[in-house]
């Protein structure tokens, strides 16, 4: 008898398992709006021509060594990724308050994260500190947080489904609700899955309420860059937050903005009030890494560094990252004037007026399922769709499919 | 603006003694220094040996215009897990052709203890809230007990291992503790080339080992960081996996890939779960993938190409095991060449366990004082359990070597 014999099925991931039913479709005209990853117009993945360089540069640098990075990873790529955050003039970095921890992937940054404010926030140990997620949010912060340790994990309002935009009242009275000093997860832009991101004006609300009532602000940063085509401007609400004095913590993926989805590169991003405070987090920091994963990965945070630290590759960079944003904001506009053009009912400039790889669409489960069952166009339960999805040669279908749902169900 | 820190509760962390050491060698300005006390496969030079091989595949692989940069899947490269499992267990292994093992690609090693770890908290031995008894062999690598602890197992307990006298396996001692053990323990064990010591089981004691373990309801968990380099034989160092399979034993294993293939930043590891039945299996692959998604989501992927690319070659693979076989034959000699010039300079104490064991680890017996002298007067560093990576000595440093141990237990302290 197996001493695992009464170990259940997991519970399948919605978006996982969309993408194997796509796969297993025969249909030719089958389009995967599911996909959590860029694609190009050809419906492929794009490997940066920056990362492509940079990669040749690495695996013919004899001088460079082979020995496990440092426990807190390669020290020129947690700088450098915390000045992209940041910024380069930040009065944080020059202040010395600034520290990264490089980790696998945002995940990994996340992971980090809250294993560390599982044992020393809040009092040491407090596994009962609430933890808000917005609703709805990427459906792995839950997991991260709970299989931290947290027991309390609640959620602040967020999508407002009849005007199809922020609950900004919502959201704001309950941050005004939180028990002080809880941790609070905000999406720093492209928020995953609504792509609907708070105004400044609106951010400065929060913040202001955040600060009233003690409130911890964790970022979760997948999309600087890829979102509205501009470092600073993705980063703004996060930069804000710094200004205003907040500590807070930052987890940076750079799968998607480097495409490097399969290197796994993060980095965990922490403003202290000042140096001595921060270094005490760090050597905390170490203990959490070297009983997780040891050391990170060289690979991807080498990639990262080079291209951020070399000025041609930096200009670069930009802007292939700037192609990929202006391709999302060009099947944006086509797909609200395509709906707007075969006038479909309802409202569409929520499609423009949202950010990055996401769109909540507003369409209901039912005219969910007819789009995947009739027309084979994929997308999640909630009525999110990837952009990236979408591509000059399949748009047409998609707006009509789309126009077929609405129009045959309510 | 300055108020109370959020994080103004949190303690420094006292530095690691394996950093403290680092940066004390890296601040001596002896010329004689040689730090002892690193993981890593030192060349004649002095510098962390790169197989050429993987230098080669890497390159193969950074020109492959068909290698994209997508998601791999949250349990890893198939072929590299494949390949993995096949390495361990043998191509040919019942529970193989079975289909009752699972591999998951893991970060590092201790990524895949983590995750085993993890595993076994939530899903083992279910009529209870599980928190241990794991057992750790005394001694074990530092960072094990602590890995133990971050994923929750409350119940670490130590078997007597190493025996100081006779510097061998403390076998009698070991099965003493393991009777004694709560039914249903899962016991850690280093299936060969043991860190830091160096001391291994015979097969004979292997054999007598899966007895307790069978009567007891034990688990083994093997440890198994650098297959080849100890017997200079990847079937060789796995045989204590190949015959608890054949026995039919339930079991895990953590893998690595960082010596035998130099790849230590690629992080290249593996979480082997060998079952003792079929039906058991997807059920426990989807635990794994859960918990993955909130350790690191997906593993990387340049290290497992190169593992899958090589294993999966004939022509790679054998050059592999060439390359593997002198690396082993390497440790050998040094070992060899080391316990020589200690017989000749009279230094006392035992010290056949040095060619008696294989692999890059040794324990040389001396004491935290001795080790002290060492550091300070002959610049070389070793942390306190006076054990060393034999790798770190070569022609150069020979002679200075074994004269500095012959001093540390003549001198008078």
């Amino acid at each position: 008898m197996s001493v695992f014999s009464e170990v259940p099925q997991a519970a399948p991931v919605a978006v996982f398992k969309l993408t194997a039913d796509f796969r297993e479709d025969t249909d030719p005209r089958k389009v995967n709006l599911g996909v959590g990853a860029y694609r190009t117009d050809d419906c492929q993945p794009w490997v940066l021509p920056v990362v492509k360089k940079v990669e040749k540069i690495i695996v013919e640098d004899q001088s460079l060594n082979h020995e496990y990075l440092p426990i807190l990873g390669l020290p020129e790529f947690r700088c450098s990724a915390s000045k992209i955050a940041l910024g380069e003039e930040s009065p944080a970095i020059k202040e010395k308050r600034v520290g990264g921890v490089q980790c696998l992937g945002g995940t990994g940054a996340l992971k980090v994260g809250a294993e560390y404010l599982r044992r020393w926030y809040n009092g040491n140990n407090n596994t009962g500190t609430p933890v808000y997620v917005s609703t709805p949010t990427w459906e792995n912060h839950n997991g991260v947080f709970v299989d931290a340790g947290f027991q309390d994990i609640r959620t602040y309002r967020y999508w407002e489904p009849e005007k199809r935009g922020l609950a900004l009242g919502g959201f704001l009275a309950d941050l005004e609700n939180a028990p002080e000093r809880s941790i609070i997860v905000l999406h720093a832009c492209a928020h995953n899955p609504t792509g609907t991101d708070p105004t400044q004006q609106e951010w400065m609300q929060i913040a202001d309420v955040m600060k009233r009532r003690s409130l911890f602000p964790f970022f979760d940063s997948a999309y600087q860059g890829f979102a509205s085509g501009s470092l600073e401007k993705d980063a703004w609400a996060v930069r804000y937050f710094v200004s205003q004095g907040f500590e807070i913590f930052c987890a940076q993926s750079f799968s998607k903005n480097f495409g490097l989805y399969n290197e796994r590169v993060g980095n965990l991003t922490v403003v202290a009030n000042d140096g001595e405070n921060l270094a005490r987090v760090l050597s905390q920091m170490e203990k959490i890494v070297r009983t997780t994963w040891s050391n990170p990965p060289s690979q991807g945070a080498r990639l990262v560094a080079v291209t951020l630290t070399t000025p041609e590759l930096f200009e670069e960079w930009k802007g292939n990252v700037k192609t990929m944003a202006d391709r999302v904001l060009l099947m944006r506009a086509q797909l609200k004037a395509k709906l707007q053009g075969l006038g479909t009912p309802g409202t569409w400039d929520h499609i423009t007026q949202q950010i990055g790889m996401f769109s909540f669409t507003g369409l209901n489960p039912k005219q969910v399922e007819f789009l995947i069952k009739e027309k084979h166009v994929y997308l999640m339960a909630s009525g999110r769709i990837n952009m990236c999805g979408l591509t000059s040669k399949n748009i047409d279908y998609v707006a009509e499919s789309i126009h077929e749902a609405v129009t045959k169900i309510q | 603006m300055t108020t109370h820190s959020a994080f103004i509760d949190t303690p420094t962390l006292p530095l690691n003694p394996e950093t403290k050491l680092l940066a004390a060698f890296k601040n001596d300005t002896h010329p004689d220094k040689v730090y002892l006390a690193g993981r890593e496969y030192l060349g004649e030079d002095g510098q962390i040996s790169v197989l050429p091989l993987t230098w080669k595949i890497k390159q193969q692989i950074g020109s492959d215009p068909t290698l994209g940069t997508e998601y791999p899947p949250g349990l890893g490269l198939p072929e590299f897990t494949r390949r993995v499992t096949d390495l361990a267990l043998g191509k040919d292994s019942q529970a193989i052709v079975e289909n009752r093992v699972l591999g998951v690609q893991t970060v590092g090693f201790m990524g895949a203890v983590r995750l085993g770890t993890e595993l076994l908290r939530r899903w083992y031995n279910r009529s209870v809230a599980w928190s241990g008894p794991v057992y750790v062999a005394l001694p074990c690598h530092d960072s094990l007990v602590d890995t133990l602890k971050a994923a929750g197992i409350l119940d670490v307990r130590q078997y007597r291992y190493w025996n100081a006298e006779q510097r061998v396996v403390s076998m009698d001692k070991l099965t003493e503790d393991l009777e004694q053990a709560p039914e249903h323990s899962v016991v850690m064990l280093s299936a060969s080339a043991h860190c830091p010591t160096g001391a291994d089981l015979s097969q004979q004691d292997w054999s007598a080992l899966a007895e307790v373990m069978a009567s007891r309801k034990l688990l083994p968990f093997f440890l198994l960081p650098a297959q080849g380099l100890c017997l200079g034989d990847p079937d060789q160092d796995a045989w204590p996996l190949r015959h608890y399979a054949s026995l039919g034993l339930e079991f895990l294993c953590a893998q690595s890939f960082s010596h035998s293939f130099s790849l230590y930043g690629e992080r290249v590891g593996h979480l082997l779960l060998v079952l003792k039945q079929n039906s058991v299996l997807l059920a426990v692959q989807s635990q794994a993938d859960s918990l993955v998604r909130s350790l690191w989501a997906r593993p990387t992927v340049l290290g497992a190409r190169v593992v899958a690319t090589v294993l999966g070659n004939p022509a790679y693979l054998a050059e592999w095991r060439d390359a593997i076989r002198g690396l082993a034959e390497r440790c050998l000699l040094i070992r060899e060449q080391l316990l020589e010039k200690l017989r000749l300079l009279g230094t006392p104490g035992r010290w056949d366990h040095l060619t008696q064991q294989g692999g890059l680890y040794c324990c040389t017996g001396l004491n935290a004082e001795q080790v002290r002298f060492l550091a300070r007067k002959r610049h070389l560093y070793l942390l306190p359990d006076g054990c060393v990576n034999v790798t770190a000595i070569n022609r150069q440093n020979l002679e200075y070597v074994a004269e500095s141990i012959y001093l540390a237990l003549t001198s008078a302290l």
